[in-house]
C-alpha cells in the first residue's frame, strides 16, 4: 500500500494509525488516504469515532502509533508553531459550528484575517463580504450566532472556514439535524467549493444518501477499522452483509435490532417468579 | 474500609494530576503574556468585563461593611472611653483585611464564576477547539488577557472596597453618632502605616486576583463539557477560590503583621 | 471583540478611581501623607526608660504631631537614646526644651512631649535634648504609690 502512494497524489496519509481514549480501543491500524481536489467521506455508525479521527489529522489529538501525513509533514512530530502554521491550510467545519457567541457574522469571519494577517481594514471588509457572498449570507453579517438557524450559523462557520483559502476542509457531521432546504444548500455549497476552490474536502457523516451524492470515494469505518472502500457506486455494490445494512438502513441484519440480551420468554418467566 | 482507603487514594492522585494539568496551563498563560501586551485591545476588553462590572457590588458592600464597622466598633470602643480610636479601627480592618479578603470573595462570586461559565460553554461548544483548528491558540487569545485582567482588577477593587468602606464607617461614625471628625482623621494618619498596612494590603490583593482568575479559568478550561459539567465547575470555583483565599490570607498576614 | 468608546471609557475610569483610591489610602488614611516632601531635622534625647516608646510614634508639642520617634537604642549609660525626626519648618524650638513620654489615655499609645523652654537659641539639626521626663510605668507607679501609703502610716 505505501509504494503505491504518490505523494502528489494523497494530500493526507493516515498510516497503521492506533488510537485509545483510556483503556478503549478507537481505531485499531487503520490506513485511509484523501485524494488532492476530491471529496472523500467517512461513514460509520455513531460512536465510531469519525470526529475524532478528524482531531487526529487536525493535529489535536496524539495517536498511539500510526502516522498521519499532510502534504509529507508528519503532522504529529511537528512543533506547535510549526503545527499552528500547518493549521491555517487546514479549515474544519465543526457539527455545533463552534461560531464564537460574542461576535457578529462578520467579526467570525473576518476573525481568523484580523488573527492572522495585517490586512487593513478596507481588505478585510472585501474579503469577508466575498466568502458571506459565497455562503449567500451576506444579507446576516450583521446578526449575532444566537440568532441564527442551525443550517445558517453551518454556513457562516464553512465561510469561516475558508478564509485563509485553505488547501482542505473537514465537515464533521454537516448533515445532522438540517431541515431539506438547509441540507440542500449545504450539500451544493460543499461541492461548488469543492470545484471552485479545488478543496480538497473530507466529510464525515452517517447520512448514506447525502453524502453518498457528493462524495468521490468513501471509507466505511465500523468498530476502530475500516470495513469498505471505494466508490459510491462499489459501496452500493458491497458483499458486505454489513456495509449493505449501514447503506440502506435496515432495522435488522448483521447488527441486531435487539441489544443482546438472555432470551425473552426466559426473562420475562424469570422476572414473574420472583 | 479497604474501599475508603482506595477511594482516599484515588482522590490523591487526582488533586496531583489535577495540580500538574494547572501548573502546566499555568506556564502556558504566562508565556503568552508579551504577545497580549502588544494588543492591548483585548485586555481592554476584559477589563470592563471582569473590573469594571464588578465595581458595583464592590462598591455597594464595601459601603455596608463600613458602616457595620463604625456601628460595632463604636459600641466597642466607647465601653472604653476611646471612641477617638474609631478611625484607625475602621480602617485597620479595612486596609489590612477585609478589603482583600471580602473583595477577593466577592470577586471569585461576581467575576470569577462568570469566568469559569463563560470557558466552560467555550468548551462545551467546541469555540476552543475550532480556535485552535483556526490555528490561533485559545489560551493566548481567551485565557491570557483574561487571566491579566484578573490581576489588574483586583488590587483596583480592593483599594475602592477599602476607601467606600471608610467612608462608610465615617458617615455612621463622626456622622451619626458623633465622633470627633478631626480624631477619625488624625489617630488613622498617626497609625496606619503606608508601608506595612496599604501596601500589605495591596500585596495582599494581588496574590488573591492572581490565585482567583487562575483558578476560574482553569476550571472552566478543564470543564467536562456539557452543561452539567460546566455548573459543577463553577460551583468548584466559587468553593476552591473561597478556601484558597482565606488560607492564604492567613499565610500572608503570618508573614505581613507577624514580626510586629 | 466588539468594543465601543463608551467601554473604553468605563475602564479608564475604573483604572483612574483605582488609582485615586490608593491615593487617598496614602495620603488621608495613613501616615505618608505627613511626610511627603518634608524636611526632617534629628534631635535626639536620653531616657531613663523609654517605656512603650516605638519607631514611628509621634512627638508632638501643646498636642499638635510635629514629628516621629526614627530610631531607638541603647547608648552608653545603659540609657535609651531616643532619635526623632522634626519637621524642618519647625525652626523655633527652644534649645532647653523637656522631652517627656506620656501616654495618650490610660491605655492609649505613648509618645513624646516637647514642653518648650525659654531660651532663645534653638533646636537645630543633631542637637540634643538635656531635659526629660522618662516613661511613667504603671507597674512602678502603682508600687511606689503603695509603697509611699504604707510608709506613711
Amino acid at each position: 500500500m505505501e509504494n503505491t502512494t504518490r505523494p502528489n497524489q494523497h494530500l493526507v496519509s493516515v498510516r497503521n494509525l492506533t488510537f485509545f481514549r483510556g483503556d478503549k480501543k478507537i481505531f485499531d491500524n487503520i490506513s485511509l488516504d484523501f485524494e488532492r481536489g476530491k471529496i472523500t467521506a467517512i461513514m460509520g455508525p455513531s460512536g465510531t469515532g469519525k470526529t475524532t479521527l478528524l482531531k487526529l489529522i487536525g493535529g489535536q489529538l496524539t495517536p498511539n502509533s500510526g502516522k498521519v501525513l499532510f502534504d509529507g509533514q508528519n503532522v504529529h512530530q511537528l512543533a506547535l508553531a510549526e503545527l499552528y502554521e500547518l493549521r491555517k491550510k487546514m479549515g474544519m467545519l465543526f457539527q455545533s459550528g463552534a461560531l464564537l457567541t460574542d461576535l457578529n457574522v462578520f467579526e467570525n469571519v473576518a476573525f481568523p484575517l484580523r488573527e492572522h494577517t495585517q490586512l487593513p481594514e478596507s481588505m478585510i471588509r472585501t474579503l469577508v463580504l466575498m466568502k458571506l457572498q459565497a455562503i449567500g449570507l451576506r444579507g446576516a453579517r450583521n446578526l449575532m450566532p444566537s440568532e441564527l438557524s442551525g443550517g445558517m450559523a453551518r454556513r457562516v462557520a464553512l465561510a469561516r472556514a475558508i478564509a485563509l483559502d485553505p488547501t482542505m476542509i473537514m465537515y464533521d457531521e454537516p448533515f445532522t439535524g438540517q431541515d431539506p432546504i438547509s441540507l440542500g444548500v449545504l450539500l451544493h455549497l460543499i461541492k461548488a467549493l469543492n470545484t471552485t476552490l479545488q478543496l480538497t474536502s473530507i466529510i464525515v457523516s452517517h447520512d448514506v444518501q447525502e453524502t453518498s451524492a457528493i462524495a468521490d470515494y468513501i471509507y466505511i469505518i465500523s468498530e476502530g477499522k475500516v470495513v469498505d472502500h471505494g466508490t459510491p457506486a462499489q459501496i452500493q455494490q458491497s458483499e458486505s452483509e454489513w456495509v449493505q445494512q449501514f447503506m440502506h438502513g435496515d432495522a435488522d441484519g448483521p447488527v441486531h435490532f435487539h441489544y443482546s440480551a438472555p432470551d425473552y420468554i426466559d426473562d420475562l418467566f424469570s422476572n414473574a417468579q420472583h | 474500609m479497604l474501599q475508603l482507603i482506595q477511594k482516599l487514594g484515588q482522590t490523591t492522585l487526582a488533586s496531583f494530576s489535577k495540580l500538574g494539568r494547572s501548573s502546566f496551563y499555568l506556564g502556558h498563560i504566562l508565556k503568552c503574556i508579551p504577545s497580549i501586551l502588544l494588543r492591548p485591545r483585548l485586555l481592554v476588553n476584559q477589563l470592563y468585563s471582569v473590573g469594571v462590572l464588578s465595581f458595583l457590588i464592590i462598591a455597594i458592600s464595601g459601603l455596608f461593611v463600613g458602616m457595620v464597622l463604625g456601628l460595632q466598633g463604636y459600641y466597642t470602643l466607647s465601653d472604653f472611653g476611646a471612641e477617638a480610636s474609631l478611625g484607625v479601627m475602621v480602617a485597620a480592618s479595612l486596609v489590612r483585611e477585609l478589603g482583600p479578603v471580602v473583595t477577593a470573595l466577592l470577586f471569585a462570586g461576581r467575576a470569577g464564576s462568570a469566568l469559569t461559565a463563560e470557558i466552560g460553554l467555550m468548551k462545551a461548544t467546541e469555540q476552543l477547539s475550532g480556535m485552535e483548528m483556526m490555528a490561533v491558540d485559545p489560551i493566548q487569545r481567551i485565557i491570557t488577557p483574561r487571566f491579566l485582567a484578573g490581576i489588574i482588577s483586583m488590587p483596583i477593587l480592593g483599594v475602592l472596597f477599602s476607601s467606600i468602606g471608610i467612608f462608610g464607617g465615617h458617615l455612621v461614625g463622626v456622622g451619626m453618632l458623633g465622633v470627633d471628625n478631626g480624631a477619625f482623621w488624625a489617630q488613622m494618619q498617626a497609625k496606619i502605616d503606608f508601608r506595612d498596612d496599604v501596601i500589605n494590603g495591596v500585596i495582599k490583593s494581588l496574590v488573591f486576583g492572581f490565585t482567583v482568575t487562575w483558578i476560574a479559568l482553569f476550571e472552566g478550561y478543564d470543564t467536562v463539557p456539557t452543561s452539567e459539567g460546566v455548573s459543577r465547575a463553577t460551583t468548584r470555583t466559587v468553593v476552591n477560590s473561597a478556601f484558597a483565599i482565606l488560607g492564604l490570607d492567613f499565610i500572608l498576614t503570618a508573614l505581613m503583621f507577624g514580626d510586629h | 471583540m466588539q468594543h465601543s468608546p463608551t467601554q473604553d471609557t468605563l475602564v479608564g475610569l475604573f483604572v483612574a478611581s483605582g488609582i485615586i483610591g490608593l491615593f487617598f489610602l496614602a495620603m488621608q488614611i495613613s501616615n505618608l501623607g505627613s511626610f511627603v516632601d518634608e524636611d526632617t531635622f534629628t534631635v535626639t534625647a536620653h531616657f531613663q526608660n523609654s517605656g512603650g516608646l516605638k519607631i514611628k510614634s509621634p512627638v508632638s508639642m501643646a498636642g499638635v504631631k510635629i514629628g516621629q520617634v526614627s530610631r531607638i537604642s541603647l547608648d552608653t549609660d545603659h540609657r535609651a537614646k531616643v532619635e526623632m525626626k522634626i519637621q524642618a519648618r519647625y525652626t523655633n524650638i527652644p534649645s532647653d526644651t523637656t522631652a517627656s513620654i506620656f501616654t495618650a489615655g490610660l491605655l492609649g499609645e505613648q509618645y513624646v512631649n516637647l514642653e518648650p523652654g525659654g531660651l532663645d537659641d534653638n533646636l537645630t539639626d543633631n542637637s540634643e535634648i538635656d531635659i526629660t521626663q522618662s516613661a511613667i510605668i504603671l507597674e512602678q507607679a502603682l508600687g511606689q504609690f503603695l509603697f509611699k501609703k504604707s510608709a506613711d502610716k
